[in-house]
């Protein structure tokens, strides 16, 4: 049994009438990557701010290394970084200055231009109010580990950044936890969930509504799609199917059979478009993706 | 010393803070320098007290009401000085880093919040060392012959600099950054000219000057010419004055002031 690095149990917090948090519960074991996946407004920054000690909770118990954030700040702003969401970098500082300065606060920090380097922040001359959305978040991410942390949290890492450079915030992320850092992040991108974490807690409505590794929340459930004209008279596909499937239009002309998908499945399809005159194109069976999980859990429907 | 962390990995935990002097040190010289290499920081805490300086010693010693005019003069701008510093640079930078979420993640690093409170104040203290020398220099060679006791206008300065720090940390904890800049720079201008700094307050309608002299600006002001111009002893009523707006100012900002 590892240790754990955060035992958070039974999280409230309401900010007047709305109710951020409400009984969150999860723990991280050190020297992993766990991934708060949720929709805006699910709750994951207060989680992350409570772990930080910028918050107390209304309610429930948060354990960092074992310590009370709040109570024992002092020993766990020496081993905890943080990447904050609206960065905390002076607007006139520049990249390399801004982590030296950052690096004079602790015993034993990393080489900075060894990490600007891994970071391609080596030639980012501007100010922090003239960088790039990317080059901002890159900056943010390297103040949060110069310090050598034991544990980091990452609120929206990549947010804003491009695809070469995300895959370099993934690259140095994925080497934290082979040097054995211990990572929190939050995010909303499926596939950053996936590629990077050990396990994904998806939190909506300020509660955990699932949690473990990805293959373990993708399993179970098969999905058959197809493509065929727009509209199709479903109803009478359900009733050919075997129990337990679920058949529905996922976009126009685009159809998704989920649940126990078996061979049957596919004969019952088959012989329904054959009634039905149409031919089923693009036919494709697979595991459901971590987005199909997340979108069964937290809803399909838009939120503001 | 660079091997470690460019092999492969080199990331690996060695959590630490560094010595707690060392921190404030690094933070209070990160505040010095953001001062210094600012221009509109520049511009409120030099250019325009030393502006002033020079102008108002060259107005008729009547208008000034007295002669030399750099006595009389020196001593508000050294108040002047103490308020561009503590209150509206101070206010303005801060409300920005507060913006920015700076306060929020230096309050996350070993140098916590406390720490940047101690450097905030340090590094005031070393730029109003810069603006005193400036303008010492400056009214010296203007012929200013300061007379009173200089450990009581030192005082003055100090809790000067306690009361327009808490009432500048008082706008920047509560207001938008944008509204904290308009504050600021307003009521500057306004102390400047009614607030008792630089034009005594006995000089304004009596009903105005009872109430002006129990700002903060014109027990500042006033007691810097008292001590400096009138070599009276310690100003009881200016030091009373700025204890009580240090303790309510800063009663209230420990109640307010957000730190995002």
């Amino acid at each position: 049994m590892t240790p754990a690095a955060v035992v958070l149990e039974g999280l409230h917090l309401r900010f007047g009438r709305t109710v951020a948090l409400d009984g969150l519960s999860f723990s991280v074991a050190a020297g992993s990557i766990t991934a708060l996946l949720g929709p805006n407004g699910a709750g994951k920054t207060s989680t992350v701010e409570i772990c930080e000690g910028y918050r107390r909770p209304d309610a429930g118990s948060v354990r960092v290394w074992g310590l009370d954030p709040r109570r024992d700040g002092t020993a766990l702003r020496a081993r905890v970084g943080v990447m904050l969401q609206d960065g905390g970098i002076y607007a006139s500082s520049r990249a390399v200055p801004m982590l030296r300065h950052l690096a004079a606060f602790y015993a034993d920090p990393l080489d900075v231009d060894d990490l600007v380097g891994r970071l391609g922040l080596e030639s980012v001359r501007a100010t922090y109010r003239r960088m790039s959305g990317g080059e901002k978040q890159r900056l943010a991410l390297a103040c949060a580990v110069v310090g050598r942390p034991d544990l980091v949290f990452l609120d929206e890492p990549s947010a804003g950044m491009d695809p070469q450079t995300r895959l370099a915030a993934w690259d140095l992320v994925e080497q934290l936890r082979r040097d054995g850092v211990t990572v929190v992040l939050t995010t909303h991108l499926m596939d950053e969930a996936e590629r990077l974490a050990d396990r994904v807690v998806i939190v909506d409505h300020g509660r955990v509504v699932a949690q473990g590794s990805p293959a373990e929340l993708t399993a179970g459930l098969e999905v058959l799609t197809f493509a065929a004209p727009e509209s199709l008279p479903l109803d009478g596909l359900a009733a050919h199917l075997p129990d337990g499937c679920v058949v529905s239009e996922s976009r126009p002309g685009h159809y998704r059979v989920e649940g126990d998908v078996g061979p049957q499945t596919l004969s019952a399809i088959g012989d329904w478009c054959s009634s039905q005159g149409v031919l089923p194109r693009e036919l494709a069976t697979g595991r459901r993706s971590l987005e199909d999980v997340f979108l069964d859990l937290t809803g399909r429907e838009l939120r503001s | 010393m660079t091997t470690t962390s460019s092999a492969p990995g080199g990331l690996a935990p060695r959590p630490g803070s560094a010595p707690r002097a060392r921190i404030l040190a690094a933070q209070t010289r990160a505040e010095i320098g953001m001062t210094l290499r600012n221009g509109e920081q520049l511009l409120l805490t030099l250019v325009i007290p030393l502006l002033l300086l020079v102008g108002l010693s060259k107005l008729p010693t009547d208008v000034v009401g007295h002669d030399p005019a750099i006595d009389a003069v020196a001593p508000g701008i050294i108040a002047l000085a103490v308020i561009s510093t503590a209150f509206t640079g101070q206010a303005i930078a801060t409300g920005f880093e507060r913006r920015y979420g700076v306060l929020k993640l230096l309050g996350a690093t070993p140098l916590g919040r406390s720490g940047l409170l101690v450097a905030k104040t340090l590094g005031v203290l070393a730029v109003e060392v810069v603006q005193m020398l400036l303008i010492a220099a400056v009214a010296f060679a203007l012929g200013w012959h300061p007379v009173g006791n200089p450990v009581y206008a030192v005082l003055l300065v100090v809790l000067g600099t306690a009361a327009f720090s808490s009432l500048g940390l008082l706008l920047a904890g509560t207001l938008r950054a944008e509204a904290t800049l308009a504050v600021a720079n307003g009521l500057y201008l306004l102390l400047i000219a009614l607030g008792g700094v630089v034009i005594p307050a006995d000089r304004l309608p009596a009903t105005a000057e009872r109430i002006v002299s129990l700002l903060p600006s014109a027990a500042l002001g006033q007691g810097l010419r008292d001590v400096l111009l009138h070599g009276t002893g310690l100003p009881v009523q200016s030091v009373v004055v700025l204890l009580v707006w240090t303790a309510v100012g800063g009663l209230v900002t420990a109640r307010t002031f957000r730190w995002s």
